[in-house]
């Protein structure tokens, strides 16, 4: 069976394909089928592989398969290989179930629009392009799926590409993403530089974490560092993080798909898949997490004053996958892996439960013109709620198991000041999720008559995705419970991809069995404390019942007051669109000014000169030819004419004259004849 | 007595009415009869020649020139023919489409 895993990458490309060629013949109800049929097949392929996987003890659970030779250059060569293992196979899992159930909600929620074949074809690229992203077992493939995704990306942000702001966000998100890929690129470079020195010519991950140990640390560093920067790019964390917010203009399943559940999940993947090389650059680790936890608090501050509520999301995103760089930076790699498969069903749950509130609205985003939704869209109310309290991480809502675990490794580690700020960022994230969930659904409605009117629950289509998303979320971090004998399952069925890496690293924490003690009960007691007091806090700001019962200091526009400077701030993202612009922008618009000057003055002076001497050129010529050639010609033709003229007389035409002629010579001729020869 | 002088001197005689009728007449009729005088001038000497040197070629030479001037005469009478069908003239003035 496992032969055929294949096939899981295989069938959303032959779906893609199908969907891209035919897809505007064969009518809507067609394209969403065949969209939504390969991906359940995949997914139904995913959960085959899995249960073998699992049947096998853990040492064998690593399994690659070549299918073909890819690239051969004398001794360096690559094949297109896949590698099942627990890793690829979750990932594999993640991606295609949230994904066919985001493909499920999409025939929903883009049910009007005209370029829906286009969209069912995009989506299904997505899906292949994330599965050869996580299902590869050589960088160079993995680096084929990256690219992929980027692009996938790019092609459903702008998928309104009438809409300026659209396509400019698509452009944003494919060139900043590039700046990462950048660094990716250059750190497969500089691998296979470096493990050719060694005199291994692959790029397979086992044969370079076999090899990684020989390597010099430095030059691991850097590879870590440079592989690092790609996982910056693609998943948004500071500074390339300012594509995500603006990716919101693309469709709202995308952004639940793309840039929630899955691509920018890529990031925290690759770190995982290249736990090895990590654990063995300590410094890289110590720069993962600290860029983790800088982004996780920086978002999360900027997520409590935004009013659009997919930006909310977006950078609630962003920090969410903060914290995921902060696991995996100090070593808790299944921690993050944990978070990201939670973070997978309540984001997608959050955003999918904004796109039908954004369905019921008519398109209008803004949170202001909200509010009072529940009575008209109870499931959708509820799936959010359900979701926002995963992500706010209340116990035993999947959020809190997975975000509880990332702090408790932190703090173990002896990382104090990164666990500090994480439970302080685990505040800010409760309360801006409440705040968002009461300003959506409690209160009093803030949008006009018509909208009022049009407000409705949307269709099964898209209210079963949620309430699966809904139950995932609630139930979906049992899995990663320390409470089971031997630890987490989850962290126990992960262990043989990780168990080299955990082995080798400095900060190593204990094993997953380790010190279920006092401490962590405290600790787990102290984030749940926290969580509960920023939905207190946000319930006091901004739910009427709680709202008229707070004390006076606790009014936001109050304290938006006397904190005039840092809410400006962070309205305005902490200017840092803007400080791109004035540093990157705008001096690369400048130079290309120039460039465009340069060009116009003195490239385009040089070929027109030089046209103009050919037209110069040319024109003498002409004149050479008229002149002197032609007239050469036709005045030897003018004689020649001029001459005949005369001649032409001659012939008279009558027979007569003829005959005359040559009596008159004849004669002449018997003349001389006569006088010359006669004797006499 | 008639001499060879006197034969040569008929000859020239019809030569030079042969001419002046070829060169100065209009009718291409008359212009080959004239044609045809010119012809037996040539004859005239020629038979007179071969009976004064006593040698049959002069003879021969008449017998072909008269064999040839008939089938020319059979030839140039027919091309007239076609002439005047085609240009309704026989004057050879009027006969000018090659000039130059």
């Amino acid at each position: 069976m496992v032969n055929f895993a294949w096939l899981i990458p295989a069938l959303p490309l032959c779906g893609a394909i199908a969907n891209g060629l035919a897809g505007n013949r064969i009518g809507k109800p067609a394209v969403g089928l065949i969209g939504c049929l390969t991906i359940a097949l995949s997914f139904l392929g995913s959960v085959v592989i899995f249960a073998n996987l699992i049947a096998l003890p853990p040492a064998n659970r690593v399994i690659e398969m070549d299918l073909f030779s890819w690239i051969t250059s004398g001794l360096f060569q690559i094949n297109f290989s896949f590698l099942i293992d627990p890793l690829s196979v979750l990932m594999a899992l993640i991606v295609t179930g949230v994904g066919f159930l985001i493909h499920v909600y999409s025939i929903g929620y883009m049910h009007a629009d005209r370029a829906y074949w286009r969209y069912f074809s995009f989506l299904n690229l997505f899906v292949f392009f994330m599965l050869m992203l996580v299902m590869s077992a050589d960088y160079l493939v993995m680096y084929l799926g990256w690219e992929g995704v980027g692009l996938c990306s790019y092609l459903l942000i702008g998928f309104w590409y009438e809409k300026k702001s659209a396509s400019d966000a698509g452009k944003k998100a494919f060139i900043v993403n590039r700046i990462g890929d950048f660094g990716f690129i250059l750190g497969i470079f500089l691998l296979i530089w470096t493990m050719a020195d060694q005199g291994v010519y692959s790029l397979r991950f086992e044969t370079v974490f076999k090899n990684a140990q020989h390597l010099e640390p430095a030059r691991l560093t850097v590879i870590t560092m440079l592989l690092f920067m790609g996982a910056v790019g693609k998943s948004a964390q500071f500074p390339l993080h300012v594509w995500l917010p603006d990716a919101m203009e693309g469709p709202t399943p995308v952004s639940a798909l793309i840039h929630a559940a899955t691509m920018v999940t890529a990031g925290i993947y690759m770190v995982a898949r290249n736990s090895v090389l990590f654990s063995l650059a300590p410094i890289t680790g110590e720069v993962v997490a600290g860029i983790g936890i800088l982004t996780a608090f920086f978002a999360a501050t900027i997520g409590l004053v935004q009013n659009d509520i997919k930006r909310v999301l977006a950078y609630s995103t962003i920090s969410q996958l903060g914290y995921m760089f902060v696991a995996v930076g100090v070593g808790a790699y299944s921690a993050g892996i944990f978070h990201l498969m939670t973070h997978a069903f309540f984001k997608a749950l959050l955003f999918l439960g904004a796109g039908s509130v954004i369905h019921a609205m008519a398109g209008d985003q803004d949170m202001r013109h909200m509010g009072g939704l529940y009575p008209h869209m109870k499931i959708t109310a509820v799936t959010f709620i359900l979701g926002a309290v995963a992500i706010a991480g209340v116990p035993p809502f999947s959020g809190f198991w997975s975000k509880d675990e990332i702090l408790w490794e932190t703090f173990k580690a002896g990382h104090y000041f990164i666990w500090a700020l994480g439970l302080l960022t685990a505040f800010l994230t409760a309360f801006y999720i409440f705040r968002q969930v009461f300003m959506v659904f409690a209160g009093q409605i803030r949008s006009d008559e018509h909208t009022r009117q049009h407000l409705h629950e949307s269709a099964n289509v898209m209210t079963i995705p949620l309430i699966v998303l809904a139950v995932l979320a609630l139930v979906g971090g049992l899995v990663g419970i320390p409470f089971f004998k031997g630890g987490s399952p989850l962290h126990a069925y992960l262990s043989p991809v990780f168990e080299s890496g955990a082995q080798s690293l400095i900060h190593a924490p204990q094993g997953s069995s380790a010190g279920h003690g006092s401490l962590e009960f405290l600790l787990m007691g102290l984030s749940v404390a926290v969580g509960l007091a920023g939905v207190l806090l946000a319930a006091l700001f901004y739910f009427e019942p709680f709202k008229t019962k707070a004390p006076a200091f606790l009014n936001p526009d109050i304290i938006g007051q006397k904190f005039k400077t840092i809410q400006t701030l962070m309205v305005n993202k902490y200017y840092v669109d803007e400080i791109y612009d004035a540093m990157v922008v705008n001096p690369i618009k400048r130079l290309s000014q120039y460039c465009f000057s340069f060009d116009l003055s003195v490239i385009d002076g040089i070929v027109n000169g030089a046209g103009w001497f050919l037209r110069l050129a040319a024109w003498l010529s002409h004149k050479f030819d008229i002149y002197i050639v032609d007239g050469a010609v036709n005045s030897l033709a003018t004689l020649i004419d001029f001459n005949s003229g005369y001649w032409r007389r001659i012939q008279s035409g009558f027979l007569q004259n003829y005959a005359l002629i040559f009596v008159i010579g004849l004669l002449v001729m018997l003349g001389s004849v006569l006088l010359y020869t006669a004797p006499y | 007595m008639l001499t060879l002088t006197h034969f040569l001197i008929l000859s020239m005689v019809l030569f030079c009415i042969g001419l002046t009728g070829v060169l100065s007449r209009r009718n291409i009729i008359i212009v080959l009869m004239s044609l045809e005088l010119v012809f037996n001038s040539a004859n005239i000497s020629l038979a007179a020649f071969s009976y004064y040197l006593q040698s049959l070629n002069g003879t021969v030479f008449v017998i072909f020139s008269i064999t040839i001037a008939a089938a020319e005469v059979a030839v140039g009478l027919a091309i007239l023919v076609a002439v005047y069908r085609r240009r309704k003239t026989v004057y050879v003035d009027e006969l000018n489409a090659m000039r130059g």
